[in-house]
């Protein structure tokens, strides 16, 4: 952070001064010509927290997808399909159990030992080859598609949500005047906001684990430079079965979250996938913190996008990617 | 010498049944998508074709049938790719189908290069099809995406009070469609559309688009369909947002109906329009669904939209070619006006064909409740007759409001007018 400061001070001057305009149209009242001009406020603040909880969404799929990158130099293609799989086995626990936070250790835990599956047995096997790696993942996607057609048929699913979580909550931010003129305040899914603040404690606990603790250190030095890594001793295979468990599990996770605020059906899986890809070419391949600046601008270019210009907001997704890969190949946080 | 007599004998094979049958059966093309999105409802739609043939006997016009199935997956150039093979190697006499709106544009122009084949629709709801420089050879049963919209806006008006609302459609040409038809019946009874939102296609978070409804309308119409419309209705359950919604056909479909979650429960005491409602008193569909319900083997199944398309193509194939005994010599000529002048009663009720050659008939209102087993279901509430392609609109008027758009059609003018 410092460094960039230091090294890049006009660079660092803009996006203080962006992101100071941006939170002073989020606190402050508008003024009514500033409706006149932008719409009005409730629909921009919206578009902002939808724009910033889809992008909670979005890190959670591509933060494993990210790691796996980084650490195996492996483009594990099945990523959406563990994705699909978790938010139907979530699915399946709520509407036996009823306990909707049940889910999320059930399916971490059966997604990651999938994810340890796959590693073990498939991947250590080609290790190196990108091409037999890519081609194998592709042929998983379509195997793992058609089986959960197979189980779970073409129809659309959403998962209970229980009744603390659904429902709007009331924040303490001004979104314009009633009609009585009296001060109103931004009414917001509850279930939004709670996904947003999962999504920024796991983000922090990944930033920790990968910057503080011992396991971290691994990674961090198993994506610098591998060969050097294993020479020291370390015995790297289970460093990449625990990231690759990991990263599965996220990815498990993440369906159920998708699962709760859109739907499942056959497709989302390659959706999700298109989505990381995109979100990890953007922020940077093998970084953290990349997958979460990259996740933050496309879920905001896509709901800004749908609210301000619905026809070309299909676009706008792809036009960053362009953008980023012609100006910046490496990604905004990569190396 | 062996390979010769391999190939030789499988050329006559091939060649044998159909020179042996051409004389004395028809042979009809059916296409049908049966890859794809609409997978499901192509099957069935085959099923009700072999229905219709079984109820006439095995028989129409004297000569026994004799069905060729050409399976697409709803892309017009497999589409084109599958007639173009119908017509050219299977030798066959017509073609009933295709399926999806696209595709039915695409038969439009293919149809235009063999004007001595008659193609009857399936169920393709494109209203270009036989709008927009129709071909005189392709001949529409069933009504289109917009006819399918009638109806609806004058029931919202008259019986649900209902005069201000926003609309949320998908953006693309059935959305359009099935949307200009609502809008039509609706500002002609004296409603008003305050806003217009069109999304893209296969968007999945409406959050934004959620918060600029406006407050002050009495419903919302809704023109997605499938996982669109499911994630969008769970998201408006979770805004807390709760106005009355007025759904588009495909809205109400069997896609969200059953999908499973809570999120369709906000469609409950929604009406919505469409080609046909599953418990039509009608006695004629009665008839049809028992006979319908006993070649399944399945006391509780419901046709799909495109089953029952496909199965009253059929029964006018099978009556016209009743009419002309058979006849289709001299480019089809008395087949073909045997077709237009067809006064058909199907399980729908009565269609006849306008100078388009496109279907005049009737079109259901449904409202969504709870069915008995937690599932919802749309029942019967009322039925307009005689929608004709222009909307009660004549010729020059419905011209005059355009192509169905993003602005078309002009509220205002219509209320006026």
């Amino acid at each position: 952070m410092r460094d960039f400061i230091a090294k890049r001070p006009v660079w660092s001057a803009i996006i203080a001064l962006v992101l100071a305009v941006l939170l002073w149209l989020v606190l402050a009242p508008w003024t009514e010509a500033m409706e006149e001009a932008f719409g009005r406020k409730r629909v921009f603040l919206n578009a902002i927290f939808s724009g910033i909880t889809l992008g909670a969404l979005y890190f959670l799929v591509a933060a494993g997808f990210t790691l796996i990158f980084g650490l195996m130099r492996n483009v594990n293609l099945a990523h959406g399909s563990l994705y699909l799989l978790g938010g139907y086995l979530g699915f399946e626990v709520v509407e036996r159990t009823g306990y909707w936070l049940l889910a999320f250790p059930v399916v971490f835990i059966v997604i990651a030992a999938l994810g340890l599956l796959l590693q073990h047995q498939v991947f250590r096997r080609m290790e190196g080859e990108e091409l037999r790696q890519t081609m194998v993942t592709i042929g998983l996607s379509i195997v793992l598609a058609d089986i959960m057609l197979w189980i779970w048929g073409g129809q659309s699913y959403t998962i209970l949500l229980p009744d603390w979580l659904s429902g709007p909550m009331t924040l303490p931010i001004h979104s314009g005047y009633d009609r009585s003129g009296d001060v109103a305040y931004l009414r917001y899914p509850l279930v939004r906001i709670a996904i947003l603040v999962a999504a920024i404690v796991i983000g922090v606990a990944m930033w920790f684990t990968l910057n503080k603790s011992r396991l971290g250190m691994l990674i961090r030095a198993g994506v610098d430079d591998r060969e050097m890594l294993t020479a020291t001793g370390i015995r790297i295979q289970y460093v990449f079965l625990a990231v690759f468990g990991f990263g599965a599990g996220m990815a498990g996770i993440a369906g159920i979250v998708g699962g709760s605020f859109q739907s499942l059906s056959p497709g989302e899986d390659t959706r999700f996938l298109l989505a990381s890809l995109v979100v990890v070419i953007v922020g940077g391949m093998g970084s953290i913190p990349g997958a979460a600046i990259g996740a933050l601008v496309i879920g905001l270019a896509d709901q800004v996008g749908l609210v301000y210009a619905p026809t070309y907001s299909v676009v706008f997704t792809f036009l960053i990617m362009a953008v980023v890969l012609a100006f910046r190949p490496q990604g905004l946080l990569g190396r | 010498m062996r390979k010769w007599l391999v190939a030789s004998v499988s050329a006559a094979a091939l060649v044998l049944p159909g020179a042996a049958l051409a004389q004395d059966s028809i042979k009809i093309g059916v296409l049908v998508a049966l890859e794809g999105a609409f997978a499901a409802g192509g099957s069935d739609a085959v099923r009700n074709i072999e229905l219709a043939i079984s109820e006439a006997g095995g028989m129409a016009g004297g000569k026994a049938i004799e069905t060729v199935i050409a399976p697409t997956d709803t892309t017009p150039d497999t589409t084109i790719r599958q007639a173009r093979k119908l017509v050219e190697q299977d030798g066959v006499d017509f073609v009933v189908g295709p399926l999806s709106g696209s595709e039915g544009i695409a038969i439009r122009d293919f149809a235009k290069t063999v004007p001595d084949k008659v193609f009857i629709n399936g169920i393709s709801g494109a209203l270009e099809m036989t709008w927009v420089d129709p071909a005189p050879n392709v001949y529409r049963f069933n009504l289109d995406g917009a006819q399918w919209g009638q109806g609806l806006g004058s029931y919202v008006v008259n019986e649900k009070g209902w005069t201000k609302v926003a609309s949320i459609a998908a953006d693309y040409s059935f959305g359009y469609t099935n949307f200009l038809g609502f809008a039509v019946d609706f500002c002609r009874a004296g409603g008003e559309i305050v806003e217009r939102f069109w999304v893209p296609l296969g968007s999945s978070d409406f959050g934004g688009v959620i918060a600029q409804m406006p407050d002050d309308v009495d419903a919302i119409y809704l023109g997605m369909g499938g996982t669109d419309a499911i994630n969008f209705l769970n998201q408006y359950d979770q805004a807390g947002a709760d106005t009355n919604l007025i759904g588009g056909t495909i809205m109400a479909d069997a896609t969200v109906l059953t999908s499973r979650g809570r999120a369709k429960e906000a469609l409950v005491g929604t009406p919505t329009s469409g080609a046909f409602a599953p418990d039509n008193p009608d006695p004629a569909w009665q008839e049809y669904l028992a006979k319908y319900r006993a070649f399944e083997g399945d006391e509780a199944k419901v046709p799909s939209l495109f089953g029952v398309g496909y199965h009253v193509a059929m029964l006018a194939a099978i009556q016209a070619l009743n009419e002309v005994e058979g006849d289709l010599s001299n480019g089809q000529e008395k087949f073909k006006a045997a077709l237009a002048g067809l006064e058909l009663a199907s399980p729908l009720g009565t269609i006849t064909l306008n100078e388009n050659r496109q279907a005049t008939g009737s079109v259901f209102v449904t409202e969504v409740v709870e069915g008995s087993d937690g599932n919802l279901e749309a029942v019967f509430k009322a039925r307009q007759d005689g929608v004709t392609q222009t909307l009660g609109l004549t010729a020059d008027e419905f011209r005059a409001m355009g192509l169905p758009s993003r602005d078309t059609p002009d509220c205002d003018a219509l209320r006026g007018g």
